[in-house]
């Protein structure tokens, strides 16, 4: 059995957070990213014992960390397990559990823990009703947080990669299985450059995801309304809130400005919009054009109204264009005054919410609001990092193969070598869903290539 | 059942195509008394479709047919006309064996295989009514002779309730103006069995001197053929060349104004046609774009003038067929002998069996071939053999034979027919199989005869030659691992003609070969030490060189499917009782019935996290 890494505490700004390793090389794995201040080796160590010392990843020190080792068959899943508890908080906990993966654990599968402590006769009979009901729990769950989070997730992106992939390798398998019609001819050429464009991004989604601390991951979010509605008091306080990481993101996007803020457990990639009005001058016809078009892609709208003067017409068209789907209109200002009828606006977006941005009051309405919108009110922040980690290991594992593909292509390998690597590829990014990889390109085969006699 | 009482069979095979002959021939030779029925003797091996067997992947099944001791490859080989390997320089997983044959020399051998068969009688007659009474099955003729067996296997390929249609016309028939099946469908719907009803088509045979071959591309076979069997010894010579021809816009046009009177466009076929078998018109209409489609005219035969158009099915009218054939270059004064037609017939969901070919719910019911929804020779007789194998077993009270997806594309075919299903006449392609750098061609007798020896199935001779080609074999693994090719300036300057790197120092014969752009051929004059082998044996030494990296990458892939194999559901589990189990998964489970939970991994709408259920329930159960 593989030894698999997850993080075991559930929440990510706790006082401590818990990476927990199981499996026959828990022990090794962790000597790897841990080092104990009196130079021992935690394979030297007999079980239920703790030592103190630093976890490491290559770019130098985690975190302050004790290792907890528990030696098998006397351990939660019976087989040997090390607990590195570091000080909580979304980051380092993440850090530790990447730099374990990275040293050859794999991702613990949902409810996979408790499977093992059943399996292994750590549970009583009775309880297997209880750990299947979790088991399926989880994995519905894990299911429900890729589909939740996907707007500016990496769902998206893995999608992208997947298709472009399934592509690529139907056109192998039909250049393999057709030999003899006459199909479009493959050049190794247009294969070596779409495989190098395969590799480029799924590097390039890599790197992004691992630069800076915060996670990047999260939902795309605007924030509209008429000038001076208090947009920009409202991005102040969001990025204050219980200090929470804020990371410019510099030309990433087409968007002029964007930023991560944390509301609560959800991160929300704030994009800044020119404001909406109709104009004739072309320079700013432009950025107007552009600012509806990331309204109509943005996953969440958070329309600023001036609660302190009566609604006006460029407020209800600002509410029309934002559409009453995953839109929150917040009435803020309201220590001034509030002369907005909530009713009144409420057909024109999903929530409606009153704030003073000035006074930070309100905020938990919005979050709560938030909440509703994504669907995310009953899940916790360790979740939703676990989720991330794990298709952020899926693109790792598929960069592998289709890395490889690169190498051997180069070197003259036969291209059913270079097949069945992009189809391991194909099949890692299915991991979840189940699907299975062969099907998907065969669908595909028959779906673009006229083949057959 | 009123009628006579004819005879009592441990094996009844119903039907004498491609996966009739290999069931009956197994059963009869693993000692089973068994009997092969068909509508017409004169039909028995009967190619109703090209006058070719094996291409991509299907080469594999017919290699692997070989392996396990079945008569396929045997026969092709003994009426090859022309044969070629497939996809030689695109890497050694797809290189497949295709061989012309001659029709009517196949029929005439395999039917003479059946009739001197030992244990095995071939009888003409129609198989009208089927009946289970406690273990015995009772089979009634359309004479009314009743035969009782301990096992049926089902294997009637495209005449169960066959129905052509050319155009406007339609009537009830099999392939080739033979009588179809026409009572048996309805009896096996009363037994209980889900019936459904799959299409194919064929082209038409035209006389061979009313083409003008001038000015078409020609296709000659190999220089040196590969024969299919491990057995054939004698050297096998091309004896015919095929052609080339286009299709055009004026082909296009004939069809497109006719497309209306297409029996599939105007709806009067229900059945489902195979994707990758389409008629020239759903080409024409699907892929509108398409200037041209390719024609090959291949001989059906040395001993006669028949011509097959191979890639020109259709089911237009035959006034149509005339018009449109007589548009291609070389086929404008072409006479036809048999129009093109397309074929409906009655088939089962295969996700009704188990990989044994059994039927689920009727034990010592088995099926085989296109009645469990695939297309093809290879395919059908890589069934057929199963399913007899099986049934020999079964009588013999011997276990079962389930070949996994990692063994063989026959384990693959079948895997993927009883888990996935089939919603059209399913083909063999390398394409479905995950482990093709292990499946190749060239080890199917690694990978699969030690278990036909087992089964009785390989003489002591064909044993014993491969025993010698596996010894010669690894004497030559370990021959490259311990010779030190020493550098030379000849060496070094071929090394960097292939760009790639020189060398300073000795190196061993194994890393040299390792690298993609040199071959065992070219180190020849600088591996003094080289014994001499047969090049096929070479060619598999320098293939498990080459590919190490990759053949060991799916060798620790199988073995992590095989640990999940290894794990049996119990055949009374209740999926709806399961606890955790999604409803779809519930559904899905209960439908396919796996028999291991690597089967039920493999069920599409069955996620990791109820495998992970299903694991803790056998757990439970198990304990228990």
């Amino acid at each position: 059995m593989k030894t698999i890494a997850a993080i075991a505490t559930a929440q990510g700004s706790g006082g401590i957070g818990i990476v927990r390793i199981s499996g026959e090389k828990a022990i090794e794995i962790s000597d790897k990213v841990f080092k104990s201040i009196d130079q021992n080796k935690l394979s030297n160590q007999k079980g239920y014992r703790a030592k103190y010392g630093y976890t490491f990843d290559k770019e130098g020190k985690i975190d302050e960390t004790i290792a907890l080792i528990f030696r098998a068959p006397k351990s939660y899943t019976g087989e040997d397990v090390v607990e590195l508890s570091c000080h909580g908080g979304v980051y380092i906990t993440r850090r530790l559990l990447r730099a374990v993966l990275e040293s050859g654990a794999e991702m613990a599968g949902p409810g996979e823990f408790t499977k093992r402590a059943f399996l292994n006769g750590k549970m009583d009979l009775t309880q297997a009703e209880s750990v299947m009901d979790l088991i399926s729990a989880k994995g519905k769950r894990a299911n429900d947080m890729a589909l939740s989070i996907r707007e500016g997730s990496l769902v998206n992106k893995i999608e992208e990669i997947k298709s472009k992939l399934i592509e690529m390798t139907a056109h192998l398998c039909v250049w393999a299985d057709y030999p003899e019609e006459d199909i479009q001819q493959l050049e190794l050429k247009v294969l070596k450059k779409d495989i190098d464009s395969i590799n480029n991004t799924l590097q390039k989604v890599i790197n992004n995801y691992d630069s800076g601390c915060a996670i990047k991951e999260g939902i795309r979010t605007v924030l509209i309304g008429k000038p001076n509605v208090g947009k920009s008091t409202l991005m102040n306080m969001l990025s204050g809130y219980e200090k929470s990481i804020v990371t410019d993101i510099p030309g990433t996007t087409r968007d002029t400005i964007e930023e991560t803020v944390m509301l609560g457990d959800i991160q929300l990639r704030l994009i800044d919009t020119a404001g909406i009005r109709e104009t004739e001058n072309y320079v700013e016809k432009i950025g107007v054009d552009r600012a509806k078009e990331s309204i109509i892609s943005a996953g969440l709208k958070l329309i600023v109204i001036d609660g302190s003067k009566e609604i006006d017409d460029e407020d209800i068209k600002i509410l029309e264009e934002a559409g009453n789907e995953n839109s929150i209109a917040i009435i803020n200002k309201i220590d001034i005054d509030n002369k907005i009828d909530k009713e009144r606006i409420s057909k024109y977006a999903s929530k409606v919410v009153e704030i003073s941005a000035k006074e930070k009051k309100g905020i938990e309405d919005l979050k709560e609001a938030v909440y509703d919108i994504i669907g995310m009110t009953k899940i916790d922040a360790s979740e939703v990092i676990i989720s991330n980690e794990r298709q952020f290991n899926i693109i790792k594992k598929a960069y592998k193969c289709t890395q490889e593909a690169d190498e051997i292509l180069k070197i003259g390998m036969t291209l059913d070598a270079i097949t069945v690597l992009l189809q391991d590829a194909i099949q890692e990014l299915m991991e979840l869903s189940g699907e299975r990889a062969s099907d998907k390109v065969i669908e595909e085969v028959f779906s673009k290539f006229c083949v057959g006699k | 059942m009123k009628g006579f009482n004819a005879e009592n069979y441990d094996v009844v095979v119903i039907g004498g195509g491609h996966a009739g002959i290999e069931a009956g021939l197994v059963a009869a030779r693993m000692g089973c008394k068994t009997a092969v029925f068909t509508i017409n003797l004169d039909a028995v091996g009967n190619c109703p479709c090209n006058p070719s067997i094996g291409g991509t992947a299907k080469g594999h099944l017919v290699r692997e047919i070989d392996a396990l001791g079945g008569e396929m490859g045997k026969t092709a080989d003994e009426c090859c006309l022309q044969s070629r390997m497939l996809n030689r320089g695109k890497g050694p997983a797809v290189h497949s064996l295709r061989a012309q044959i001659d029709r009517n020399k196949y029929k005439e051998i395999m039917k003479q295989k059946l009739e001197k068969q030992k244990n095995l009688d071939l009888r003409q007659a129609e198989i009208v009514d089927i009946e289970q009474d406690n273990d015995i099955w009772k089979l009634k003729t359309r004479n009314g002779a009743i035969y009782e067996t301990k096992t049926v296997i089902i294997a009637t390929g495209t005449y169960l309730s066959g129905r052509v249609h050319i155009g406007e016309v339609s009537y009830e028939s099999g392939p080739d103006g033979i009588f179809p099946a026409a009572f048996l469908g309805e009896s096996l719907k009363k037994l209980g069995l889900s019936i459904r009803r799959f299409k194919t088509g064929t082209p038409a045979r035209v006389l061979k001197s009313s083409i003008n071959f001038k000015d078409l591309e020609e296709q000659y076979g190999d220089e040196k053929i590969v024969p299919f069997s491990y057995s054939t010894n004698k050297e096998l010579k091309n004896k015919i060349i095929c052609h080339i021809s286009w299709t055009n816009e004026n082909t296009k046009k004939v069809i497109t104004n006719n497309i209306h009177r297409s029996p599939m466009y105007s709806g009067k076929i229900e059945g489902v046609g195979p994707r990758y078998c389409p008629s020239l018109e759903d080409k024409i209409m699907r892929f509108q774009d398409k200037e041209r489609h390719q024609m090959f005219i291949e001989p059906c035969g040395e001993n006669t003038e028949e011509m097959y158009l191979q890639g020109m099915s259709s089911s237009l009218p035959e006034e149509v067929q005339i018009e449109f054939y007589k548009t291609i270059k070389g086929l404008e004064n072409v006479m036809i002998m048999r129009p093109a037609y397309a074929i409906e017939y009655d088939c089962v969901d295969p996700q009704q069996m188990y990989a044994t070919l059994e039927f689920k719910d009727f034990k010592g019911l088995y099926g085989a071939g296109q009645f469990n929804g695939s297309s093809g020779y290879e395919e059908a007789a890589a069934q057929g053999l199963i399913a007899g194998i099986n049934a020999a077993l079964k009588v013999k009270g011997q276990g079962e034979l389930i070949l996994d997806r990692a063994s063989s594309y026959i384990g693959t075919l079948i895997d993927d027919l009883v888990t996935k299903g089939v919603n059209d006449p399913y083909r063999m392609m390398t394409s479905r199989s995950e482990y093709r750098l292990v499946l190749r061609q060239d080890n199917a007798d690694e990978r699969l005869m030690p278990i036909g020896r087992d089964l009785g199935l390989i003489s002591d001779e064909i044993w014993e030659d491969f025993c010698d080609r596996k010894k010669i074999k690894e004497q030559e693994l370990k021959r490259a691992k311990n010779t030190v090719i020493k550098p030379s300036e000849g060496l070094n300057k071929l090394l960097v003609s292939r760009e790639t790197s020189e060398i300073t120092t000795g190196i061993r014969l194994i890393d040299l070969l390792k690298r993609p752009q040199i071959s065992y051929e070219d180190l020849k004059e600088f591996d003094v030490t080289r014994p001499d082998i047969n090049p096929s044996i070479l060619e598999q030494v320098e293939i498990e060189i080459k590919y190490e990296g990759y053949i060991n990458r799916q060798n620790r892939q199988i073995e992590e499917m095989r640990r999940l194999e290894k794990q049996k559901m119990p055949e009374s589990i209740n999926y709806k009782d399961i606890k955790g189990l999604r409803l779809e998964a519930q559904e899905k489970l209960e439908k396919v019935r796996p028999i291991n939970l690597g089967q039920a991994s493999r069920i599409s709408g069955v996620s990791p996290a109820d495998i992970s259920v299903l694991m803790i329930y056998l757990n439970r159960k198990s304990n228990n």
